[in-house]
């Protein structure tokens, strides 16, 4: 799956975005191309949730160029950018808590039924595909009209997650969406990613977790303080230098050692694994595998 | 026809008739609206309350604020406060009066200006209200006071004094706006008509969708793609027109226009609404609730003037009762939001 060659499906070139005196981002270019993961990386208040807020509409870049499939745009509403098959999970996840799972599920995307002034909310479908789509993400949804305020912290990041995959016609963003996940609600994540990825989609999926972000990453960008540090082919580096610029290359000798700690975890992992009782460690470990291995290659 | 295969789900619904009953906004100015009919059926029976002639007398009143009380409540549930609307009830109706009782215009053409001026004025409102960020509550305050202060200015520079009468009218418009219909004021069935209206949007519509994320969290529903400031301006539109829509019935059934008209409704539209359930920050609420807080309104104003019981007291009523229905809203909304 090399065709990076051909035109990305968004682009930013040159973007800085400024808040009164503050400059969140300043000079910075990435792209993501069809059937591509970008990893958006970089500490706390690097930039990520801003930059990506303007490829989804929330704000408008003060300079620099933003093309969506080779075409300039400047989206001045969430609503264009969706139109345009754009579909973000926000990090404060963007539902309303009084509101009832389905019509967050379908708001501003609502299925209607009849014609002319008998247009009209859909409520039946609205509850069927919240039901599918979050049973499809690993949670049983009771009471499709039950307030979303209702829900546990997870439960409410997978009816984010399960709406943006669910609209995300081109590109899908994801802002933190395994956060608040159990083991097993992650893995299901990262496995909408690689099916993202397969559909062609392309995506941009900002994690804190190296575990998440270097199986199922192509290329990784890594902000720092506002400013881009860059853009690396997963070919060009290592789990353990991935971790270094995320974040931002500082305090090597700390970082070493917990980067020990990570190691020995992992083994950890592998050696309770096989004969271990746990149903959630196995569960990752397939999940793991499935997500490495890429699209449908068995193992021996 | 292809609904009719809908997945069944029993499980929840076992949960209880009165949960969901609790969890509905209205339900407590329908209890309410129920003590309110009995305590003065009981007082007030013999002395005509329960008559056809006092039941039409208090729901003419319930309608008359009703009328306004249904855009209050989808733009309290949208967020925003629209404390205008008595202003713009006095303005509607000297628009329509002053230029057909003194300048010989026909009806159609004045009817046509007030509710012209009035969707600008609701359009200035939101349009104030989204793009300054202020509460709605200083901008509306703002424009309750400019709008009378216009009203009086410029009806007593053109006719000298403070009230325009002599409006005469008959036909079709007398027929939709004045009189009545089987013995019933248009008044009513206007409330009745539109509260039908308003509940069939905000619960079957994609707009009233939007009303509801709008007021939930702005910025949450802006972010998923709701186009929040073209919700609010439109509602506050829908407000302005309401309050001309109420002008036009009540010139056409007096015949003259005050420029005082409307003074407070603009409180006991928000008295109604909150009684009503809707939560005075948005996001949570019905038009059925705040129609009940209406009726409730129409009864005790009329049911107190046939007990003979003087009617300063109503508004001691209506403080007291504001404050209940609050604190009554805000306790079930805390065991509504309970509710696993
Ligand atoms: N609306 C705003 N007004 C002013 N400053 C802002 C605004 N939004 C973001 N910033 C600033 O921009 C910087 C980048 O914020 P941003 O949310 O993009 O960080 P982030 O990389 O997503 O961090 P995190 O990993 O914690 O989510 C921060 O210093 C923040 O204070
Ligand atoms: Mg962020």
């Amino acid at each position: 799956m090399t065709d990076s060659a051909t035109t990305p499906l968004i682009e930013a070139q040159g973007i800085s975005k400024y808040f009164g005196q503050v400059i969140a981002l300043q000079d910075i270019s990435m792209r993501v191309s069809a059937g591509e993961v970008m990893c958006l990386l970089g500490d706390n208040g690097a930039g990520k949730s801003t930059l990506i807020k303007i490829l989804s509409g929330v704000h408008q870049h003060d300079d620099g160029r933003l093309l969506m499939e080779g075409e300039e745009v400047k989206f001045t509403s969430p609503r264009e950018a969706l139109d345009r098959g754009i579909a973000t999970v926000f990090q404060d996840l963007a539902t309303i808590p009084l509101m009832s799972i389905s019509r967050n599920f379908f708001l501003g995307r609502e299925p209607t039924k009849g014609g002319g002034p008998f247009k009209r909310f859909d409520a039946a479908t609205a509850d069927r595909v919240t039901r599918e789509e979050m049973h499809r993400i690993g949670i049983d949804v009771r009471d499709p009209s039950q307030p979303v305020g209702t829900l546990s912290g997870g439960e409410r990041q997978s009816v984010a997650i399960a709406r943006a995959v669910y609209f995300g016609a081109k590109v899908l963003i994801l802002d933190e969406p395994t956060s608040a996940l159990g083991v097993k609600e992650a893995a299901v994540v990262l496995r909408y990613i690689a099916q993202a990825k397969e559909r062609n989609l392309g995506v941009i999926f900002i994690t804190h977790n190296v575990h998440h972000a270097y199986p199922i990453g192509d290329r990784f960008t890594i902000l720092n303080r506002g400013q881009s540090y860059g853009t690396f082919e997963k070919s060009e580096v290592t789990r353990e230098e991935v971790v270094t610029m995320m974040a931002g290359g500082e305090e090597m000798d700390k970082l070493t050692a917990e980067l020990e700690e990570f190691e020995r975890s992992d083994r950890e992992t592998e050696r309770r694994g096989p004969n271990g009782g746990s149903h959630l460690a196995d569960a990752f470990r397939e999940d793991a595998e499935e997500i490495q291995h890429g699209e449908g290659r068995e193992k021996a | 026809m292809a609904t009719a295969t809908r997945p069944a789900d029993e499980r929840l619904r076992s949960a209880g008739v009165l949960r969901k009953l609790l969890n509905r906004p209205e339900l407590g100015a329908v209890a309410g609206a129920i003590l309110v009919f009995a305590f003065f059926a009981v007082v007030a029976g013999d002395d005509g309350f329960l008559t056809s002639t006092g039941t039409i007398s208090y729901l003419e009143v319930s309608a008359q604020l009703g009328i306004i009380v249904i855009p209050v409540a989808m733009l309290m549930i949208a967020g925003e406060f629209d404390l205008s609307v008595g202003s713009m009830i006095g303005a509607a109706g000297i628009l329509i009066a002053l230029p057909t009782a003194e300048f010989g215009w026909p009806m159609w053409s004045a009817l046509l200006l007030a509710f012209a001026v009035a969707l600008l004025v609701g359009f200035i409102n939101g349009y104030l209200v989204v793009t300054t960020g202020l509460p709605s509550f200083i901008v509306t305050l703002a424009m309750l006071f400019a709008l009378r202060g216009a009203t009086i200015g410029f009806t007593r520079l053109i006719t000298g004094r403070t009230q325009v009468s002599g409006v005469q009218s008959e036909g079709f418009l007398a027929g939709i706006f004045g009189g009545e219909v089987a013995g019933i004021p248009v008044s009513i069935l206007w409330w009745v008509l539109l509260g039908a209206l308003g509940t069939w949007i905000l619960l079957r519509t994609t707009f009233g969708n939007w009303i509801f994320g709008t007021g939930g969290d702005p910025v949450a529903a802006r972010n998923v793609g709701v186009p929040v400031r073209r919700v609010k301006i439109l509602l506050f539109m829908a407000t302005s027109a309401s309050a001309t829509l109420l002008a036009a019935i009540t010139v056409l059934d007096a015949g003259s226009a005050d420029v005082l008209r409307g003074t407070l409704r603009e409180f006991q539209a928000i008295i109604a609404t909150v009684i009503g359930g809707v939560l005075l920050t948005g996001g949570y609420g019905s038009v059925i609730g705040p129609m009940f807080g209406a009726l409730i309104f129409g009864m005790v104003s009329q049911g107190i003037f046939f007990t003979g019981v003087n009617t300063d007291w109503f508004q001691v009523f209506l403080g007291v009762m504001l404050l209940i229905a609050v604190l009554v809203n805000n306790y079930i909304r805390k065991k509504a939001s309970e509710a696993r």
